[in-house]
């Protein structure tokens, strides 16, 4: 069945360049990508949320035991496939009309880079993964070096060079496993004890692709210049699942594999992750581009991830894999929004536009509630997601806790006055007020996009049962390393006013 | 019950607010005041039940919600005594404001949009004030948050509604800092966020300490002075206070609903409910004590000099929600709940009378163009009078028995701490007597002064705007021949849909007090009527009654000593505050800048915030990326020429390097079969 998911999409996408017809690709994709949707839904429901262990095992040896084309899920990896076949269908809508140029190619492009994001997570080989992992950004070059915007070279450029030196390193690394442990088998792995010494190296060496893939802060400075170059539904994917990706892998990698190099790095993640959420923020204060500012916000977002996964409580991890869910359907949905104002007024600058609730009122409606789920409104996504994050970060510092809880007045502040600026006030020119509202095809996809983050803002648990057996595998296995959390100390010598309180009940 | 109470306002929003015009203004209006009415009919049937009648407390489960580990929250109802105050103050007031708002808002293109946030923001009261957990009082807390960023910004089109929307939402996300910590930090120490294990813990959990930021403190007051943060946020207390004036760029209907009544008392419904948490913190009482006093001497000064009739009032919220405080901090935490009942009367009245000005005034709020305004709308200078009446605490109006309660409450109380508060709240009292019947004065008595008000220009000509270009001329003729000072305006008395919520109100504001002080605060009413809901200190409600005959008599003499001053220089010496601000001027310019905060704040955070976010976002360019990618590139391109090259065919290279990279790894991994 996973073979299935994998493999479709790339016939789909050998199917849409052989017919070389624009009408032709854009239905066989959106069918294609709808028929994945429902073998992921399948997926989940056939889940069984009790086991930690890998699910829809399968199992091909082709250069036995260094590769082999094995693939299984555990919890984690069902919500993040689930998220990836939910965001594919909403890309092929939204390039429906806007993009017109080479439409054969830019579907087999999409439906190429499903293949290989699926892989990724779905790779239960090292080796296998690594090729989905890489391979995967290769059609996202294609995406934003061909359909992108002026300086789409300069961006695709500046990703390239910060991915490779990430990459090298991690494949080195994964040598070295190899070589030790003698298997490819990321379970096997995942099992074996690497001496704490090599620990720090690996982690080391994964640390550099996983935090750029992040991105984390001070290597995201290719994100914000790839998001405003790529297409509306390049951004999506790339804010909605190749981000996730570094994620994963310090989920999949880091932490079970080396509990103690991670253990060792914590001051290192914390330290980079306020400074990123504080940075990030203000930065997006200041933007006047839209992708851009949304672009930032994405950094500040991860940052809770990197400190919700680090924080060896379930909380925390449970919170960071939600957030990384819930801020792919978010800032997938909001690029979306952006796209749909784009496709009217082909620019992206705030300040030519404003006033639109005037004329699009269930756009308004509709960016309003993005934007409060990315501000982490209580019932939508973003909020469940940073709450778990900040209630896990506080049982291991309370510093950390401090500083990224800063992040949501910040982004309150990014946000509504992003919001302000083109929704409210008046009009910045005709051509702005002559912009016609939603049509039943974006009303479509963006009402798609809300019901899921309504639904995990307010009914979590569908998103938090599948990960909650292999998250407790994880802590299992970085139990031994866990620093320690908060103590309380019960009846401190100074409390000399405590004893008649307490006497008194 | 419950669940049809609290949800009903929320369908009723999303009708109206989806419908929008699909539906049109009547059904959208009509749905959700009907929702409201019943909402507040079922509100009393729980409130005599279980406050009067002293029904049991119970709590509902409706929806698992958050389930992580040790951390579970549900979506459930808690009723008791103080839920079933503040679901009558909320739908009762909401309700009313709902029907006001039919005869406020009638002449608004976008009608349904209001009512449904009316109704949305009901529900996220709602849903606070029966939050049986942390986590669900903090939906419901930024849940209102939400519908007041909404409201204050109706008039999105207005650059000061929507800069004022978002001061209102950024400050509160400040004080929801301080509460979000708050949860986290119980979370940690209760290993819940339940608040039935909360409360009941609370008292061993007195003397107790933990580590928070590096130092040891005592984990009780640190979790409710993080927590009181919160509650200083969404009360408007000093430091935190800065968006509720501003809040009043919304329509007047909200401010009372919203900025009078209900948004801004749920600090102090917070730090009630939490009472078995701070009756273990007596620091944080001490905080809490100080913080209100000051908050109360503050907006009372500044509400003295403000012109905008709805910013006096919004002044004096923030003043007597200071008089809540302090009264909790002083272990009042009936007295407190008191004045926030009463408090909800008589300041929607004054908020709503104020609307009904503004509406006969064609929108002009500067109450320098108000005067003599009794004669024509006499109904709303009633319900004003009322008002002002009960708010100064005029004898046996509602006000008077729960400020008083408040001050000899703080005065028996004794501590250090309370004894300034009831010195500064009996100041507090003198000066709340004066700006509200300078208020009263300025607006209704004297001469009329509004022939000058561009707004009531704007009305007039708008109402001869049919006529041809040259009716100036005849604009004149008109203006002779009318009274001086009105320029040929004639206020009108608002419609019955307006007065029919200031007559009820009225009713609130005279009767409420007497009826239920015995319940609220009496030393054995108190105590059956609380039932448990919130920590009663019968001793305290006892010694309430034994205090001094001064301190009795104390707030209804400077109650007239404030009367008498304002009658003295705004009618029988008009000339005399003209004079006073000439002698005053440094008092005077600290007064109207509100003691300077927003320039503050404006220059410590506002301006720091977007100047680090430029020098961050240039150090992106010019040092993260000259040292990172767009240094390698120029190294590259320095070295070989070949960067060109090389930027053009990044896709071919880098799966060149990853064809490599693979090969090298099979040439790994294989190595001992290659060899061999």
């Amino acid at each position: 069945m996973l073979s299935l998911l994998i493999l479709l999409p790339l016939v789909g996408a050998a199917f849409v360049l052989w017919s070389g017809n624009a009408a032709t690709a854009r239905w066989t994709a959106l069918v294609i990508t709808l028929v994945e949707l429902a073998l992921g839904i399948a997926l989940w429901a056939g889940f069984d949320t009790g086991t930690a262990a890998f699910q829809y095992v399968e199992k091909l040896d082709l250069f036995a035991p260094y590769f082999s084309w094995h693939l299984g899920i555990d919890g984690i990896a069902l919500m993040l496939i689930v998220l990836s076949v939910f965001l594919m269908p909403l890309c092929i809508l939204a390039s429906w009309t806007s993009i017109e140029k080479r439409v054969p190619e830019y579907m087999a492009a999409f439906l190429l880079m499903e293949t290989l994001m699926l892989g990724v997570f779905a790779a239960k080989d090292l080796f296998l993964f690594y090729v989905f992992f890489e391979g995967g950004l290769i059609p996202m070059y294609l995406i934003i070096g061909i359909w992108g915007g002026g300086r789409r070279i300069y961006a695709s450029y500046k990703f390239f060079l910060y991915t490779l030196l990430g990459s090298v390193l991690m494949l080195l690394a994964m040598l070295y496993m190899v070589g030790v442990a003698g298997t490819t088998d990321i379970a096997a792995l995942t099992a074996y004890d690497f001496s704490a010494e090599a620990q720090t190296w690996l982690w080391l060496a994964f640390f550099a692709s996983f935090a750029v893939k992040m991105p984390m802060w001070p290597v995201h400075t290719w994100l914000p210049d790839a998001h405003v170059e790529a297409p509306t539904a390049g951004s999506v994917i790339l804010a909605g699942v190749l981000l996730k990706l570094g994620g994963y892998g310090f989920i999949r990698f880091s932490l079970p594999m080396f509990p103690e190099g991670s253990a060792q790095f914590l001051p290192l993640m914390f330290g980079l992750s306020v400074v990123a959420v504080i940075y990030a923020s203000l930065v997006a204060l200041v933007q006047s581009d839209m992708k851009k500012l949304i672009a930032y916000s994405s950094v500040a977002h991860m940052a809770f991830v990197t400190a919700g996964l680090f924080t060896f409580n379930r909380q925390g991890i449970e919170g960071g894999i939600l957030m990384m869910l819930s801020h792919g359907l978010i800032s997938g949905a909001l690029f979306l929004c952006v796209g749909v104002v784009y496709d009217r007024l082909h620019t992206r600058e705030i300040a030519r536009y404003g006033g639109l609730a005037d004329n699009m009122p269930k756009y308004a409606l509709l960016f309003l509630l993005f934007t409060m789920a990315s501000v982490g409104l209580p019932a939508t996504s973003g909020f469940v997601s940073e709450f778990l994050v900040l209630t896990g970060t506080y049982a291991i510092s309370t510093w950390l806790a401090t500083g990224m809880t800063i992040g949501i007045i910040l982004g309150a502040a990014y946000m509504l006055y992003l919001y302000a600026r083109v929704i409210y006030g008046k009009s910045a020119g005709a051509d702005a007020a002559a912009m016609p509202d939603l049509n039943a095809r974006e009303i479509g996809i963006l009402v798609a996009a809300a019901i899921p983050v309504l639904w995990m803002g307010i009914y979590p648990h569908s998103f938090l049962a599948p990960l909650h057996a292999p998250v407790g595998a994880i802590l299992a296995r970085v139990e031994r390393a866990a620093p320690p959390s908060q103590t309380i100390r019960i009846g401190a010598p100074v409390a000399a006013p405590a004893a008649p309180a307490a006497a008194a009940h | 019950m419950i669940q049809l109470l609290v949800f009903l306002p929320l369908a009723a929003a999303l009708i109206a607010g989806l419908g929008n015009r699909l539906i049109g203004n009547l059904p959208a209006k009509l749905v959700t005041t009907a929702a409201l009415f019943v909402s507040a009919a079922l509100s009393w049937t729980i409130f005599l039940d279980i406050g009067l009648a002293h029904g049991a407390g119970y709590s509902v489960r409706v929806l698992e919600w958050i389930v992580s580990g040790d951390m579970r929250v549900d979506w459930a109802f808690r009723v008791d005594t103080l839920t079933a105050v503040m679901l009558v103050v909320i739908t009762s007031v909401s309700a009313l404001v709902h029907l006001y708002s039919w005869g406020y808002m009638d002449e608004d293109p976008d009608q349904p949009r209001f009512f449904a946030y009316l109704s949305l923001f009901t529900f996220a009261m709602l849903m606070l004030v029966t939050a049986d957990n942390l986590v669900q009082m903090f939906f419901g807390w930024e849940g209102v948050g939400l519908a007041s960023y909404l409201l204050i910004g109706f008039w999105y089109k207005k650059p000061s509604a929507n800069a004022a929307a978002i001061k209102a939402f950024v400050v509160n996300r400040v004080g929801d800092f301080g509460f979000s910590l708050g949860i986290f930090a119980t979370f940690v120490v209760f290993g819940t966020v339940q608040l039935t294990p909360i409360l009941a813990g609370s008292a061993a959990m007195a003397g107790a300490t933990f580590n928070f930021l590096g130092a040891q403190f005592d984990v009780m007051t640190t979790l409710c002075l993080l927590l009181f943060v919160g509650a200083m946020g969404k009360s408007a207390q000093l430091g935190l206070h800065t968006w509720l004036p501003d809040a009043m760029e919304g329509p007047t209907p909200v401010s009372a609903l919203i900025h009078a009544a209900t948004m801004v008392t749920a600090g102090v419904f917070m730090v009630v409910r939490l009472s078995p948490m701070f009756e273990a913190a007596p620091d944080a009482l001490t905080v809490v004590t100080y913080v209100g006093a000051a908050t109360a001497l503050f907006a009372a000064t500044v509400a003295c000099v403000q012109t905008d009739i709805k910013r006096v009032i919004a002044y004096s919220t923030c003043s007597q929600l200071g008089y809540m405080f302090f009264a909790a901090g002083s272990g009042a935490f009936g007295a407190a709940m008191f004045h926030l009942f009463t408090h909800a009367f008589f300041k929607a009245l004054l908020f709503l009378g104020a609307g009904a000005v503004i509406h006969s005034m064609h929108h002009e709020q500067d109450m320098r163009f108000y005067g003599g305004l009794r004669k024509s709308i006499p109904i709303t200078f009633a319900a004003m009078t009322i008002g002002t009446l009960s708010l100064t605490g005029f004898f046996f109006t509602s006000g008077y028995y729960s400020k008083d309660g408040i001050l000899e409450a703080a005065f028996a109380n004794g501590s250090e701490a309370s004894m300034v508060a009831f010195f500064v709240g009996a100041l507090v009292a003198l000066l709340t007597s004066f700006y509200s019947w300078r208020l009263v004065f300025l607006t209704f008595f004297g001469e009329a002064r509004w022939g000058a008000s561009e707004h009531v220009q704007h009305a007039l000509h708008h109402d001869h705007g049919h006529d041809t270009e040259d009716t100036t001329d005849s604009d004149h003729a008109h203006h002779a021949s009318a009274p001086a000072g009105t320029g040929g305006y004639h206020p009108h008395e608002s419609p019955w849909t307006m007065l029919a919520p200031l007559v009820v109100l009225s009713i609130g504001a005279l009767a409420a007090g007497f009826v239920f002080h015995e319940a609220f605060i009496g030393a054995e009413g108190g105590t059956v009527f609380w039932n448990g809901s919130a920590v009663f200190r019968e001793p305290l409600a006892e010694a309430m009654h034994h205090v001094p005959a001064w301190v009795v008599w104390t707030p209804g003499a400077v109650m007239l000593i404030g009367f008498a001053i304002a009658y003295w220089a705004y009618m029988a010496s008009p000339t005399l505050p003209a004079r006073f601000v000439a002698g005053n001027r440094g008092l005077y310019a600290f007064l109207t800048h509100k003691w300077f905060f927003d320039e503050l704040y404006n220059a410590i955070f506002v301006k720091p915030a977007f100047a680090f976010g430029r020098l961050f976002w240039r150090g992106d360019g010019r040092v993260i990326d000259r040292f990172g990618a767009d240094g390698a590139a120029a190294l590259v391109s320095a070295s070989s020429g070949a960067a060109k090259r090389f930027q053009s065919g990044a896709v071919y290279a880098y799966a060149l390097v990853m064809l490599i990279g693979l090969a090298a790894a099979a040439t790994w991994v294989l190595r001992p079969a290659l060899l061999g």
